[in-house]
């Protein structure tokens, strides 16, 4: 019962991590990139729990209420300026949006 | 009454300062005034410094001023200080007095020119640089002094800037003097590390007692400043911007071209006497490069038009005679033919521009005639210079001093049967080209009328030359005419004594009556040519052309030197060594060219170059 | 225990894998619903109850509804699938893959170091978390009331749609 190791809990969130970076740079729709960005997010959160856990501290959990907060406020922020996006440029490409080159 | 040597400089500097600064602003009279004043000023000061030297000159030789001390560096401290001896004196009276009577002339010659007060500003600044030049104490204030008279020739010639060919003139001749300039300065450090100073007192009197006569330094020392009073001076080779220098107006070519300024070199040879005797291979140098130069200018001088080129290649021929005499040894007689020419030559050139300004600035000879009736008193001052320059026996100032230097290239210990001959024959072409000026301007018939009457201002200076042109002969004549030696025992308390081999009586009266007979054909040669068949304009074939231009040394100059400084000039047109430079600019715009490339402001491509930038932060922490 | 923990960590994976491959955007949404919920599963085994529900009505329950709403607002339809289609070659993503999977070696072996101990799963109240919060934590628990408020103000400023304006003389002239 009590067999798991604790690197397993942070292998798996090391590829929970890996897998939102792959998310975000394989895929060209904003959505998705955003979405990728979520996914880090909660690998980042669990690792803290992983943390607590060992240490059976509180901590830990404390700080992945704060991740939690941020995430949602940066969902917020973000989807509001996809939204401005597709209003303005009719794509949701990021390659298209590269006015910021040279 | 010594002390107030300085003010005779001070006077034309402080006209400068007031006609420089406030010279458009006052009126043409207040201008003439303190231009012409500050100058007769000078003059009347140096005569009554003059006289109190004179009266005192059996117990002072040399006076000498300091006013301050210059700079002081590692041992080395020259003092702004004027050394009075009978050579400056005879110099500064010159310079003072027939710049006055000039000054006096361009009052009304330059009046109706809108540059008035810079002329006299530029004028009187000539006069305050030619005088510290001749009473400095130091060889670094005579520098001094020759820059400022070259600066000043500069601004002179190219007065009237307008013309572009002017400013050609005048850059042509700053340019040529500077090659000798260069020279002399290069004797000046020669000396400096010598013997550590440039007082000139103090570098004859070392030179005489450490250096053996023939020696290498000397040799060295003198040549250097040879060079140096070979540009000014306008001697070969450097002959080739006095005649074009004659762009400028006419008292300037009669004060700086004729009196002054052009004898500068001679000055600085007699001062550095000691110098050249140490050396006698430079001074047979010197009298072979005057004879060479007499003939050479006086063989051009027979064939052109314009009146005050005549006069240029005249002068130079005349400075050549200086640099024979100074050559052989006869260095009073040197500076007696100064004088002399300095008042001819000044009324020639005067009385040219009085000619000019009568035919409307009309330079070429052979459209002007029969002057001689329209404009007597110019006439007579002129035939006057003339008679002086060439060497009318026994009534011109001329005669004496030219006679002088003709004897002695034959008797003096440094004489030479060769260099007589060449003086003779300098004479010869003097009257002839001299006279067929003349007769070409003031005989025949009058092709242009004169329009302006000239007035007292103009014709006092030419009249009061012209008294001087005939008189001033008389203080020093040869010992078969009257044995007269005021000047040159004047001058033994500076100057040495021409050393002689002795020779008869009888040549020396045979030779005199070969020179007045040689004058005289000259002046009876030009008669036939001239007036018996009288040619209507000048001749076009090859040979005088080839005298006109100077026997084509400006066309050897160019081919010579600056065809290829062009031609060096046009291969670098990209400016080799620039090419390096702009490689390590371009070199940094490839590397920017290279980056920008990363710029490509796709946002995955970002996230991509973080990834990498993980990868290898944690790799570099892993290896370490 | 073991075995509840291996497998849904499992479907956490499984599920986080099929969420950034999928052509339409609201499948991919509804496969990181999957995907929190392991987690939050995960989250209940280690000990923490209390994240566990929070993971659920926050992550899986509010931040991501928002998301499937905005993308619902979108309208993607199925330009936008083939569109996907295309971008999902395989010489898009080898190259991507091969680095993070570098970036994963390197994350195990710095892992390497640390001693292999075994979890407890023992449980940490809500209690000591509040209490922990409100206590050692007050200040970023106000920091994180302004980043709430500062991310309420943003998006509705940026989401704001600005009327374009007109002269009035071309008003009434298109819809």
């Amino acid at each position: 019962m009590n067999n798991v190791p604790i690197m397993a809990g942070l292998i798996l969130t090391g590829i929970l991590f890996m897998i939102g970076v792959t998310g975000l740079l394989i895929r060209r729709n904003l959505v998705f990139i955003l979405m990728s960005i979520e996914i880090m997010l909660n690998a980042a959160g669990m690792a803290f729990i992983v943390a607590a856990s060992k240490w059976m501290q509180p901590d830990g959990q404390v700080m992945f209420i704060f991740i939690l907060a941020m995430a949602a406020a940066e969902v917020a922020v973000g989807l509001a300026l996809i939204l401005q996006i597709f209003h303005k440029f009719k794509t949701l490409d990021a390659d298209k949006l590269n006015n910021m080159k040279g | 009454m010594l002390s107030l040597l300085w003010i005779i400089i001070a006077l034309p500097l402080l006209g400068f300062l007031l006609l420089a600064v406030s010279g458009k602003k006052l009126s043409r009279a207040v201008v003439g005034t303190v231009g012409v004043g500050t100058i007769g000023l000078s003059a009347i000061l140096t005569i009554i410094i003059g006289i109190s030297f004179i009266s005192g000159l059996s117990h002072t030789k040399v006076y000498v001023q300091t006013l301050w001390q210059w700079f002081y560096v590692e041992g080395f401290s020259p003092s702004i200080a004027f050394h009075l001896d009978s050579l400056s004196m005879t110099f500064i009276f010159v310079i003072t007095f027939v710049g006055f009577l000039i000054h006096l002339y361009s009052a009304e010659f330059m009046i109706d020119d809108e540059g008035y007060s810079r002329f006299f500003a530029y004028m009187n600044l000539f006069i305050a640089s030619m005088l510290i030049l001749v009473l400095a104490d130091n060889l670094l204030l005579l520098y001094l002094g020759w820059e400022g008279v070259g600066l000043c020739s500069y601004l002179l010639i190219g007065f009237w800037y307008k013309d572009p060919a002017n400013g050609t003139a005048a850059r042509k001749a700053f340019i040529v003097t500077r090659i000798g300039d260069t020279a002399m300065a290069i004797g000046l450090f020669y000396l400096v590390m010598k013997f550590n100073t440039l007082n000139i007192s103090t570098i004859l009197l070392s030179a005489q007692h450490l250096w053996p006569v023939g020696s290498t330094m000397a040799f060295t020392a003198s040549i250097l400043l040879l060079g140096g009073a070979l540009g000014k001076s306008a001697q070969l080779p450097l002959q080739t911007w006095l005649p074009d220098a004659m762009a400028g107006p006419s008292p300037v070519s009669a004060l700086i071209h004729a009196a002054t300024m052009v004898t500068a070199g001679v000055y600085l040879i007699a001062r550095t006497n000691v110098l050249f005797i140490l050396s006698p291979p430079v001074q047979t140098i010197v009298a072979v490069i005057g004879t060479l130069t007499l003939l050479l200018a006086g063989f051009s001088a027979l064939t052109q038009y314009d009146i005050k080129r005549v006069l240029a290649y005249s002068t130079i021929s005349q400075i050549g005679y200086m640099f024979l005499a100074l050559g052989v040894g006869a260095w009073s007689a040197a500076v007696f033919h100064f004088m002399i020419h300095a008042f001819f030559k000044a009324l020639l050139f005067l009385g040219a521009g009085a000619v000019i300004i009568s035919l409307h600035h009309e330079h070429n000879m052979f459209k002007m005639g029969g002057l001689r009736k329209e404009m007597p008193v110019t006439f007579y001052t002129f035939l006057i210079g003339s008679a002086s320059l060439a060497a009318l026996p026994l009534v011109t100032a001329g005669f004496y001093s030219k006679d002088e230097i003709i004897w002695y290239s034959w008797s003096s210990a440094g004489g030479n049967p060769w260099l007589w001959i060449g003086a003779i024959m300098g004479a010869f072409i003097t009257a002839i080209y001299t006279f067929r000026m003349v007769f070409i301007t003031f005989y025949g018939e009058v092709k242009m009328k004169p329009e302006k009457k000239l007035s007292n201002l103009i014709l006092i200076p030419l009249i009061v030359l012209a008294v001087l042109s005939i008189i001033s002969g008389f203080i020093q004549t040869p010992s078969t005419l009257g044995g007269v030696s005021i000047f040159s025992s004047f001058l033994t308390s500076t100057l040495p004594e021409v050393i002689e081999n002795h020779f008869s009586e009888g040549l020396e009266i045979l030779f005199q009556v070969i020179t007045a007979v040689l004058a005289i054909s000259g002046i009876f040669i030009a008669y036939l040519f001239y007036v018996k068949r009288r040619p209507s304009e000048r001749s076009h074939s090859a040979a005088v052309n080839f005298l006109l231009s100077g026997w084509a040394f400006d066309k050897i100059y160019d081919i010579i030197f600056v065809k290829p400084v062009v031609w060096m000039a046009e291969i670098d047109r990209h400016d080799f060594i620039d090419y390096f430079y702009t490689f390590i600019a371009w070199l940094t715009g490839l590397g920017h060219v290279v980056l920008k490339q990363t710029q490509t402001g796709k946002l995955r491509w970002y996230a991509m170059g973080l990834v990498i930038g993980a990868i290898l932060t944690i790799s570099i922490v892993l290896l370490s | 225990m073991d075995v509840l923990f291996y497998i849904s960590a499992g479907v956490a994976i499984g599920s986080s894998v099929m969420a950034i491959t999928r052509k339409n955007a609201v499948h991919a949404l509804l496969y990181l619903v999957v995907s929190l919920l392991s987690a939050a599963f995960i989250f209940y085994l280690f000990g923490a109850p209390f994240i566990a529900a929070l993971e659920v009505i926050i992550y899986a329950g509010a931040i991501m509804v928002l998301f499937i709403f905005v993308v619902m607002m979108l309208n993607l339809g199925k330009d936008s699938e083939r569109q996907e289609q295309d971008w999902m070659k395989p010489k898009i993503w080898i190259g991507p893959s091969f680095l993070v999977g570098i970036l994963f070696i390197e994350f195990i072996i710095m892992l390497s170091g640390t001693g292999g101990s075994y979890f407890q799963f023992v449980k940490v109240s809500p209690r000591e978390v509040g209490t922990s919060l409100f206590t050692s934590y007050v200040l970023g628990v106000e920091m994180t009331a302004m980043l709430l408020m500062s991310g309420i103000v943003g998006a509705y400023h940026i989401g704001r749609r600005k009327k374009k304006m007109r002269h009035r003389y071309l008003e009434g002239s298109d819809e």
